[in-house]
């Protein structure tokens, strides 16, 4: 049975569990990402996973992957908290690395920056050991599809 | 294209878990070190199953090992060089079961850091799906370890 992303919003906002609609995205299968709800913040994690090591000599993340992992995240986030009915299309991502993504699990919480009519612009942070030590900080555009 | 320099590309790539899960692969780099890498179509990086278009995120995947690839293929010695910065912008939507091209270059090479640029296209260089442009921070000979250097240098294990 394949449900539409819609429906699966839906439920998810009712029930609070957004697995079955990550579980939706192939990519963000491939690097493991899963999220929590707490009220009307959200938690995204990346579990530590060998498959995403792309520094052998740390050993630490891929920073492609945690940029992957971040725009996701924005992605969810809008479809989560600003009714957007499906994948939110991306215009442009910026991402600034602070520290390095160690192969450990990481997470990241987004903040909407400003939402327009048909742009929206999302700050997102990610982090490790401790949130006010941030791995990276990144910025997204998005088209916010019609309804 | 440079023989010698796609082998250490492709050595580079290889040590890179989550490049060789992925299958992104050397297509080419250049004498001046300009990179080109090749990502194949794979249905586990598809962001949307409606559209079934690889998502933003294995493209950032490309571009920023394009990026460093190139960095690593265009400095004389072997240095590490973190990603300080990357900047993408998506300009058209890629087409499923094609393989996306990354292309970068390092275009200012200065005492700490070095300048990267480049796109991401499929079919036709001039026509790409993403911009991209980079910052990456030298580190310096003496942080990579002799027995990584050689591998990636000369291929010995």
């Amino acid at each position: 049975m394949k449900m539409n992303i819609r429906e699966l919003v839906k439920q998810a906002h009712e029930t609070g569990d957004y697995s079955q609609l990550i579980a939706q995205i192939p990519y963000a299968n491939k690097i493991g990402v899963s999220c929590e709800r707490f009220g009307d913040d959200v938690i995204f994690k990346l579990p530590a996973n060998k498959l995403n090591i792309g520094n052998p000599l740390l050993p630490a993340i891929h920073g492609g992957v945690i940029g992957g992992f971040m725009e996701l995240s924005a992605a969810l986030y809008l479809m989560m908290f600003q009714d957007v009915p499906k994948l939110p299309k991306i215009v442009d991502f910026s991402i600034d690395y602070l520290r390095a993504g160690y192969y450990q699990d990481t997470f990241v919480e987004c903040e909407l920056t400003r939402q327009g009519k048909r742009v929206a612009n999302v700050s997102i942070y990610a982090w490790q050991k401790t949130r006010n030590e941030p791995i990276t900080t990144a910025r997204a555009h998005f088209l916010i599809p019609e309804n | 294209m440079n023989k010698e320099l796609t082998g250490r590309a492709q050595r580079f790539i290889d040590e890179l878990a989550h490049c060789v899960d992925i299958g992104l692969q050397a297509y080419k780099v250049d004498h001046n070190g300009a990179t080109t890498l090749i990502l194949p179509f794979n249905e586990a990086l598809v962001g949307n199953t409606d559209t079934r278009i690889m998502h933003g995120g294995a493209i950032t995947t490309l571009m920023d090992t394009a990026s460093g690839t190139s960095v690593i293929c265009t400095l004389e010695d072997f240095e590490i060089c973190p990603t300080l910065d990357l900047r993408i912008d998506y300009l058209k939507s890629a087409e499923p079961d094609k393989p996306i091209y990354g292309f970068a270059e390092c275009y200012r090479v200065s005492r700490n850091v070095v300048f990267t640029r480049g796109t991401a296209y499929q079919d036709d260089m001039n026509d790409p799906v993403a911009h991209c442009v980079g910052t990456f921070m030298r580190l310096g000979t003496e942080f990579t370890p002799e027995y990584f250097r050689t591998r990636v240098l000369e291929g010995k294990r």
